[in-house]
């Protein structure tokens, strides 16, 4: 049933990354020049995409998910610099192909061999991301 | 002098029809954005699960979600496997499957490597940060927003205006 429910959040999540246009590299990056033709269609993607998750939020308090478990633990206030160096470096990597993890994903079918490139790209940076994270710690530790 | 004015009134002509399709984009954008986050609010509600595309997979790769690998899996199917069939089932979203990506692949390389470490050590992207996170007003998804956006504003600037190699 969890898997039933994983499969069916996935198909809408990549049904409405589809429609919304946000598979489509040139509206990403449209959003993000300023300084060109600039398309506001990634706002109103974000504002259409939070509205129900904050209904969603809301309706957490004082429940338990549907299928078992436990609802996730609220977020955590500290901020770190890892968020804040791991942010630049996804931004930077988002501009400049315009393809973030959920759109180069729900594209597999149709992106050609470039968005299957980004893929294998994107686990390999996922593979480094641990040992990366280890030595910059080792280097500069936090505090 | 004749042309010029031909070509002015072509463009007054295309002008409304051009209204049209940015009026739909906007439309389009707002019906599929409602439909991501109908999605994040399933898993969350059934699944009792963040929706967070670089984590579900993240977690495939570095094992680090290896106790639900199936759930994780399944949402992953989902995610590339209907997009491709409502692609060929309406014809009217035919425009939606080019994904006008470049075809230089030292920048798609370059972009996938600082996508995929970027976000594992922020924990999350657009969809964890940015739609689950910023709609329960958590701090953290609200800086991780602003810090990736203007990082790509800055790197489209550069890369496109500066350096004209996007």
């Amino acid at each position: 049933m969890r898997n039933l429910f994983a499969f069916l959040a996935g198909a809408v999540f990549g049904i409405g990354l589809l429609v919304s246009g946000m598979t489509d590299t040139t509206k990403v990056q449209g959003w993000l020049d300023i300084f060109g033709a600039w398309d506001p269609t990634l706002a109103f993607v974000m504002g259409g995409a939070i509205l129900p998750m904050a209904v969603a939020w809301l309706y957490t308090r004082g429940r338990k998910p549907i299928l078992g478990g436990s609802f996730p633990t609220p977020p955590e206030p500290r901020l770190g610099r890892n968020l804040v160096i791991g942010s630049v470096m996804f931004g930077a990597g988002w501009g400049l192909a315009g393809l973030c993890p959920g759109p180069t994903l729900a594209s597999v079918g149709f992106g050609g061999t470039g968005n299957l490139v980004f893929i294998a790209a994107m686990i390999g940076g996922m593979v480094a991301a641990p040992p990366l994270r280890a030595k910059l710690e080792q280097a500069v530790p936090a505090e | 002098m004749s042309s010029s004015k031909c070509l002015s009134t072509n463009s007054d002509l295309y002008t409304p029809t051009k209204d049209i399709i940015m009026q739909a984009d906007w439309v389009m954008g707002l019906i599929g954005g409602l439909l991501i986050g109908t999605a994040g609010a399933i898993f969350l509600l059934a699944n009792g699960r963040v929706m967070g595309a670089s984590g579900i997979i993240g977690g495939l790769v570095d094992g680090s979600g290896r106790s639900n690998a199936r759930e994780r899996i399944s949402f992953l199917l989902g995610l590339i496997l209907l997009p491709s069939l409502v692609l060929v089932a309406v014809p009217a979203l035919a425009e939606r499957g080019d994904t006008h990506l470049t075809s230089n692949f030292a920048v798609i390389i370059a972009a996938g490597l600082l996508v995929g470490i970027g976000t594992r050590l922020a924990n999350g992207c657009t969809s964890g940060h940015g739609v689950c996170g910023i709609s329960r007003l958590s701090l953290r998804g609200m800086v991780a927003t602003v810090f990736y956006i203007l990082a790509g504003g800055v790197t489209v600037v550069l890369f496109r205006h500066i350096l004209g190699v996007i």
